[in-house]
């Protein structure tokens, strides 16, 4: 673990969407459906992406889950350990999975102090029984797939849902500017990670195979056309100007940066100008996916 | 047919403060009394079937049912995880919940059962049954509330509902579990200091209030695209438990209607409202929205080209008319004194009836694999609209033409047991009488008709079985 004498730092930023059909691919031990693969674009850029991170040294990893959603402020889990068993609500026939992870209880505290001093509505999940949504079981796994590093997991807050885009993204900016002092006051080396899709209008059927890829497609042109902007973006270094198209993307490809993921990763990594690193996209039930990594590591003067 | 029936409806909250803390603030124990009130006037009905509706519980791919007799886990809500944990061990009419997803499907809903270990019952069914049906007495059973589905998909799941609460016998308490207005306030409050949160919600929902209590649950049915937009928290599932509801009780705005608390749950607005189907006597019905049998909505999504039946499809016509399109027309069953005709059976290609009461028997005209409503072919069509050969699954064919043959027997009050005698044709014997012999002996072949299979050139629209029927009459 890092020391709190020396400055802390923020190795990575990743997206690293959750839908469930890729532990369900990977037919890992913890979950019990077993499959025939399937979703192998997005596996590969998973396995891209853990081995850029092969080699660098981090102590946690702190990841935004949209499917923690919360209405009542912003929520860290706060107990250090949580085993038990998640089924997916929507596709329990895919995901049912025995998770056993720990968390960085010492700084999901800081991050929530800060927000809180910052004045957003916090609170602590010191529930031994509350059990871990799959979207952060499933992040976690396809990130991390030994659990080797604790987690700190903050809830979607749903001020999109209650205000608009824009309020809602005026919080995370705020969530992720103390998320970042938090980190650098820790003295750990951290990746940070927005678990969340682009392109977000589903298929309103499953094929008999769910992972028959013949099946498998983008919903519209429309979405398709919205996410290779988002990664044109990504991959030019031009974060803010995600922010500022931020409203648009989010109600015309009905997009899960709704969860205020997206908006807290760019401003946890300061507005990166530098490039990100594309490492996958494919879609899910019609959904569209990119896993990308802004290897912050590379970029110290530029991000701190 | 026996006589099952809806014996009443619920309308109750779903934030776990009744359950945890009813002690905490005087509203929400006056809403936990209203709870408990209306678990005895359950108790005191005989009701043998709780349905539960529950909008905390999202669903995609169409609607879930909860198959597993006996869920058992610990339920902690994700806001409120604070105020602590509900163990929860439910009795789910197991047998209920197939024969709801089978009419589901009959009906042209995407459907399916869920029974897997540790899954995660949603806090407003727990809520619900926790208080409703402390002891377990009476099974339950619980649907999704689905992120897509329009008014006509949830009315038809209402009706599929009620299909199987009728063939059954039972008699069923419907029960939405909704928030009214849903705004909560954003940020931690002392219980003391509870209330609804805002004027305009408060008002909005004195309004649904005041309807329901005049028993007019259909007239907050067609409210409820406003009453989204005006108070309700664009959350994943929209103000649409009131389509189901009313649904389930034919649409009525003649209800006996009793308001048994009204509160506030962090800001959003929860209410218990028993609605009873006695006739109030006030209210005329003004039901003026499509009233749809069958779904056929856009569900066809994994398939990115149409199929060349489904290119030929109409809007239906309420005239009767002959309907004009690419292709062969389809027209309006022909109605006559000893005709049957069903809604949810594929449009006639001529005039004539899909079939005839004769005495003791039913006379079916050709039935085959088109679907009600996209007029779409399982399976696929054989051939496209210039005439080139298309790769078909007869299977999928002649399962979707015993689906259909059942449709018209259930329309005439009976079942695929009373089937008869059978004649199918089929356009390629060599190459599919083994596929239909295999779906004939997993169906038709455990009722048991005489039957025929006879081998010719074309059919009139590109299906490749067809079969006449002569059933018992009922």
């Amino acid at each position: 673990m890092g020391s709190s004498m020396s400055k802390g730092e923020i190795v990575a930023g990743c997206i690293a969407p959750h839908p469930p059909h890729l532990v369900y691919a990977e037919n890992p031990p913890q979950n019990e459906p077993k499959s025939e693969g399937g979703w192998e674009q997005l596996r590969w850029g998973y396995e891209r992406l853990r081995e850029s991170l092969a080699d660098v040294e981090y102590d946690a990893i702190v990841l935004l889950s949209p499917h923690w959603q919360t209405y009542v402020g912003t929520h860290f889990l706060g107990l250090p350990h949580f085993k038990n068993l998640s089924v997916d609500p929507v596709f329990p026939n895919l995901f049912r999975y025995n998770y056993d992870l720990e968390i960085d209880v010492d700084l999901s505290r800081q991050i929530h102090d800060r927000a809180s001093e910052a004045g957003l509505a916090v609170k602590m999940m010191e529930n031994p029984d509350f059990r871990v949504d799959y979207g952060t079981i499933t992040t976690g796994h396809m990130f991390n797939p030994v659990w080797d590093k604790p987690l700190v997991v903050i809830s979607s807050n749903r001020s999109r849902h209650y205000y608009s885009v824009e309020v809602m993204q005026e919080m995370m900016i705020e969530l992720g500017r103390v998320t970042r002092e938090a980190i650098l006051a820790s003295g750990k080396k951290v990746v940070v990670i927005a678990s969340n899709s682009l392109s977000h209008r589903h298929f309103t059927t499953e094929s008999a195979i769910p992972e028959d890829m013949s099946k498998e497609h983008i919903t519209s042109h429309a979405m398709h056309l919205w996410d290779m902007r988002m990664i044109d973006y990504f991959r030019s270094g031009q974060a803010q100007r995600i922010l500022d198209e931020m409203p648009e993307f989010t109600e015309q490809a009905i997009a899960e940066s709704d969860g205020g993921g997206l908006s807290w990763l760019l401003s946890t990594l300061d507005v990166p100008s530098y490039p990100a690193i594309l490492h996958g996209y494919g879609t899910i039930i019609g959904t569209g996916n990119a896993i990308v990594e802004w290897p912050a590591r590379n970029y110290k003067e530029a991000s701190e | 047919m026996s006589d099952g029936e809806l014996i009443g409806s619920y309308i109750v909250p779903v934030h776990p403060h009744t359950v945890l803390v009813p002690e905490q603030n005087e509203g929400w124990g006056r809403l936990r009394d209203a709870f408990e009130d209306a678990a005895q006037r359950i108790k005191d009905s005989e009701a043998d079937l709780l349905i539960i509706y529950s909008t905390t519980w999202p669903s995609i791919i169409g609607h879930q049912i909860i198959s597993d007799p006996n869920p058992e886990w610990v339920m902690v809500d994700n806001d409120f995880h604070d105020l602590g944990s509900i163990p929860y061990s439910f009795n789910i009419d197991e047998n209920f919940a197939h024969a709801w997803n089978e009419a589901n499907q009959k009906r042209g809903l995407k459907s399916r059962t869920i029974a897997y270990h540790g899954f995660p019952i949603d806090v407003g069914s727990v809520v619900a049954l926790k208080l409703l049906n402390p002891d377990n007495a009476i099974p339950a059973v619980i649907v999704s509330s689905n992120v897509y589905s329009n008014r006509a998909e949830t009315t038809v799941l209402a009706k599929a509902c009620m299909d199987v609460v009728k063939s059954t016998g039972r008699k069923a308490i419907a029960i939405a579990a909704m928030s009214l207005s849903n705004r909560m306030f954003t940020k931690p409050i002392e219980p003391k200091d509870d209330r609804i949160h805002s004027l305009k919600d408060d008002e909005w929902n004195h309004k649904i209030l005041e309807f329901l209590s005049e028993g007019r649950l259909e007239d907050v049915g067609q409210l409820s695209r406003t009453i989204h937009q005006q108070i309700r928290v664009n959350k994943v599932v929209t103000f649409k438990p009131m389509w189901w509801l009313s649904g389930m009780n034919q649409n009525r705005n003649d209800l006996t209607g009793e308001v048994l608390a009204y509160e506030a749950l962090h800001g959003a607005g929860g209410a218990v409202v028993h609605l009873d189907p006695a006739p109030s006597g006030t209210g005329d019905k003004e039901y003026d929205e499509d009233d749809v049998e069958y779904f056929s909505g856009e569900r066809n999504v994994l398939d990115a080209e149409q199929s060349a039946t489904e290119e030929l499809v109409s809007n239906d016509s309420d005239t009767g008319d002959k309907i004009e399109q690419n292709g062969p027309a389809l027209w309006e069953p022909t109605e006559s004194e000893d005709s049957v005709n069903s809604a949810a059976a594929p449009k006639p290609v001529g005039a004539y009836p899909h079939a005839r009461r004769v005495g003791d028997l039913l006379y079916l005209s050709g039935v085959g694999p088109r679907q009600p409503g996209t007029n779409a072919i399982p399976g696929g069509p054989i051939h496209d609209e210039s005439g080139t050969t298309l790769d078909y699954d007869i299977k999928a064919q002649t399962q979707a033409v015993i689906d259909n043959i059942t449709r018209i027997l259930e329309e005439a009050g009976g079942s695929i047991d009373d089937v008869l005698d059978v004649t199918t044709f089929l356009v390629d014997m060599d190459r599919d009488f083994q596929g239909y012999n295999e779906v004939w002996a997993e169906t038709l072949g455990q009722v048991g008709p005489t039957r025929t299979t006879l081998a010719i050139r074309a059919l009139p629209t590109p299906i490749a079985v067809e079969m006449k029927v002569i059933a018992k009459a009922r």
